[in-house]
């Protein structure tokens, strides 16, 4: 049924090619979608999915765990935003009604904002003072992707949705894109210096990674460098010991996080947009 | 011709002015040649001194793409079998450690001013 | 033909100095911009995009509206707008010239602008946007000129100049088309995710445009000998008061499907325009409810004026009429459309924007650079059309 639509809809976009310009933006879009999803688009409800190719790289975050570990979350933070270079311009604090520069990776958040379409009439108490960490979703079928006019954010083999530093110009049609608030812009140079030389807005930069320039977009990679040398995420690395986040291929069903997602009860953010999310919470 | 005797100076002065680097390029010297320094833990290069001297940048340009974008290998081999980190921050930077005395000794002299450093964190120069 | 615009009173001369100013000012502005980063502008992680990009989505409107003139006397042979067509076509030269500015200031790396042509991409829209904006400029730009330049020399347009023509038709409405798509294929903007949007885009194209023109036309009146003529005026205000009581309309039925289905978000960024949206904490934002209903009350009250033929039995009233439409949907889309669709957040948090001062220079230099380009080309067009 689903394959018929979709067929429907390619006849429908070709005769339009016909006509003007405008209608085959809407072919070129079908074909993008196609090209950018490691599964075909899948039917029935939300978030069911058909046969998988390739790999698809997904976290399983334990919500309990960052419930009774309250400063779990911050750690995890930590340790993205330094391995990343990710600047703090101070602007970003808690309270602080000026947001206007902040770049985040992950960070923790309420869960009625990161769960924004989920009752939360006489939500568990519990729940409602858990720090929710909330990060990019690597979609296996990303808005940001099919938005992005130069392909400077791409999907990869691994299923990661990347960016591409020295690609992107900068027009942030992928922050408009991205349903899930996770992108950030350097709406200024993340390496100024203070008075002795040293930047004043990253702290102990990792000469390992390199930092950005003003005017591009940036977001989590899922530790793209790290998984390359057979090392795990950063922030899964920094939840290791209580095993908050699970991390694996979700494509392969014998995966730590195949098997977690088997026995558990989780959920993922609006899952209702089709985007596909490849992180899940367990609640 | 009208105004003959303004448009020939005129030409001339304007042909002079636009060949003018020239000229000057052949009156002075454009001083010393570079002199980048050599790395002393290995002596070869991941390619040819020839082809990297010519075309370093297309190979950086090559790596970032095949490792950024198709999941390429971070390790490469050179001809007599040493392993080497398909890197500018982790690789090139290994056995050329001070950009001030590689890098910028050739950049400077061509006036060219490339952006790696805009972003990659350079290494911490000795002395 | 250029020429043309070499020569013209005192007035003439200062106005394009006054332009040169402003342009002067914006483009210091800019170069802060450029040597700072887009941090200058009033613009945050959470209102991502501002006035640039709010501007140019109405520009592409005005750009649009060119078509109101080129199609009924094109494909219906309406003798009337013969005269008056050249400044249709140069109108969407200059609006779309500003459309192309606006995204230029709008870029993080625009000295990346290129990329988009280097590592094509048919599945963004902004992709085809630009080719559809490009195409547009050119078959104004090539089709206005040559056509001016045969009626110069009183000689009939080459044949092939009409098939330019002819394209530039539905061009026009498809530039406002992927405009709107830019918009309305994003999941998760509760507020810019409706089908509605192109046709609400286009009748408000189709009313702005010709809004502006007639505005031109009288001001060409005035102070020139150029007389686009009553019959055409009338028309074009005929045009104006359908295409408004479109718009208004389809906003309408925004109103009717956000608040009757009562779905929270499809009400968020309506009541963040009209009535100010509250937050957990209980604070209200609502700097954009007055600019909105000012808006609305305006447009509306214009556009039922002129209905009424007492309303436009002078040229002063029409003037004021359609200058209060103009402005009325510059209001709406110029600033409400795209401002309203990023509040609140796709985690429901609520950040206000406003423009920087900066923002506004090269805003207000864009405009003037719009103006410049618009008066060069008029000069030239009405400078023919009197030498003959």
């Amino acid at each position: 049924m689903d394959n018929s639509r979709r067929k429907f809809l390619k006849i429908a976009g070709l005769s339009a090619i016909a006509g003007i310009g405008a209608p085959t933006a809407f072919n070129g879009l079908l074909k993008g979608e196609a090209f950018a999803s490691s599964a075909p688009s899948g039917g029935g409800g939300h978030g069911s999915e058909k046969a998988p190719t390739g790999k698809r790289y997904g976290f399983a975050i334990d919500i309990k765990k960052f419930a009774s570990d309250k400063d779990l979350a911050q750690r995890c933070v930590n340790a993205c935003h330094s391995t990343h270079n990710v600047p703090d311009f101070g602007n970003n604090k808690d309270g602080s009604k000026n947001r206007k520069d902040e770049i985040k990776w992950i960070w923790a958040e309420k869960f009625e904002h990161t769960f924004p379409d989920h009752s939360h009439y006489k939500k568990n108490e519990q729940l409602q003072e858990t720090p929710i960490l909330t990060l990019c979703n690597h979609c296996d079928n990303p808005p940001c992707v099919r938005a992005c006019p130069t392909q400077a954010t791409f999907k990869n083999s691994d299923g990661l949705v990347l960016m591409d530093f020295h690609r992107c110009i900068g027009c942030r049609f992928c922050m408009a894109a991205c349903p899930y608030g996770a992108r950030s812009f350097n709406w200024r140079s993340p390496r100024e210096l203070d008075a002795s030389g040293n930047y004043k807005y990253i702290k102990n930069p990792n000469p390992d990674f390199p930092t950005r320039m003003r005017g591009v977009v940036e977001k989590c990679n899922m530790c793209a460098e790290r998984l390359a040398e057979g090392k795990l995420p950063a922030c899964v690395e920094a939840a290791a010991s209580s095993e908050a986040i699970v991390f694996g291929d979700l494509n392969d069903s014998h995966s730590p996080v195949s098997q977690v997602l088997k026995e558990k009860f989780t959920i993922q953010r609006k899952p209702a947009l089709g985007t596909k999310p490849s992180i899940f919470y367990i609640i | 011709m009208y105004d003959k005797g303004k448009i020939i100076p005129g030409l001339i002065v304007f042909v002079g002015l636009v060949t003018f680097p020239i000229w000057y390029g052949l009156a002075t010297t454009a001083g010393p040649l570079p002199n980048p320094e050599k790395p002393t833990n290995a002596k070869e290069c991941v390619e040819p001194v020839e082809f990297m001297r010519s075309s370093h940048m297309v190979l950086l340009n090559e790596w970032r793409d095949n490792i950024v974008r198709s999941g390429g290998t971070r390790k490469g081999t050179t001809a007599d079998g040493t392993e080497y980190v398909r890197s500018l921050q982790k690789g090139c930077m290994n056995c050329h450690t001070s950009k001030k005395k590689f890098c910028d000794e050739c950049h400077t002299y061509a006036a060219v001013n490339p952006y790696c450093w805009d972003c990659h964190i350079q290494p911490k120069e000795t002395n | 033909m250029i020429e043309k615009a070499l020569s013209g009173n005192g007035r003439y001369f200062a106005w394009l100095t006054f332009l040169l100013v402003i342009m002067g000012v914006g483009g210091l502005c800019y170069l802060q911009q450029f040597n700072y980063g887009l941090g200058v502008t009033g613009m945050s992680r959470d209102v991502s995009w501002g006035l640039y990009i709010s501007q140019f989505t109405f520009m592409v409107g005005v750009a649009a509206g060119g078509v109101m003139l080129v199609l009924p006397y094109y494909l219906h042979n309406y003798k009337v707008f013969g005269k008056i067509t050249i400044l249709g076509e140069f109108m969407a030269v200059a609006a779309v010239a500003m459309c192309l500015m606006f995204i230029l200031a709008d870029l993080g790396q625009p000295m990346r602008a290129l990329n988009v042509l280097l590592h094509p991409t048919p599945n963004s829209i902004l992709f085809w946007d630009m080719i559809v904006l490009n195409g547009y400029l050119f078959l104004n730009i090539v089709g206005g000129w040559v056509i001016l330049n045969a009626e110069k020399k009183d000689v009939p347009p080459p044949k092939w100049v009409k098939w330019l023509i002819y394209l530039s038709i539905p061009w026009a409405i498809s530039i406002h088309t992927v405009t709107a798509f830019l918009y309305c294929g994003l999941p998760g903007r509760h507020y810019w995710l409706t089908a509605i949007l192109a046709p609400r885009f286009l009748a408000s194209a189709f009313a702005a445009g010709p809004s502006l023109l007639v505005i031109c036309a009288l001001i060409l009146r005035k102070y020139t000998d150029f007389d686009a003529g009553k019959e055409a005026i009338n028309k074009l205000v005929t045009i104006i008061t359908y295409a408004a009581i479109l718009n208004f309309f389809f906003v309408g039925l925004e109103l009717f499907v956000g608040y009757y289905s009562n779905i929270p978000g499809h009400m968020h960024t309506l009541d963040y325009l009209f009535f100010g949206l509250t937050d957990h904490a209980g604070e209200v934002y609502d700097n954009l409810v007055g600019p909105m209903r000012f808006s609305m009350v305006i447009g509306m009250a214009a556009t039922i004026a002129l209905l009424f033929p007492k309303m436009r039995d002078s040229y002063t009233k029409i003037g004021w009429l359609c200058g209060a439409i103009f402005l009325s949907l510059w209001i709406d889309k110029g600033l409400g459309l795209v401002l309203g669709g990023f509040v609140p957040t796709p985690l429901e948090y609520i950040v206000e924007y406003y423009p920087s001062k900066i923002e506004l220079g090269i805003t207000a230099a864009v405009w003037a650079t719009g103006a410049f380009i618009l008066t060069v080309l008029y000069k030239v067009a009405i400078s023919v059309k009197l030498t003959k």
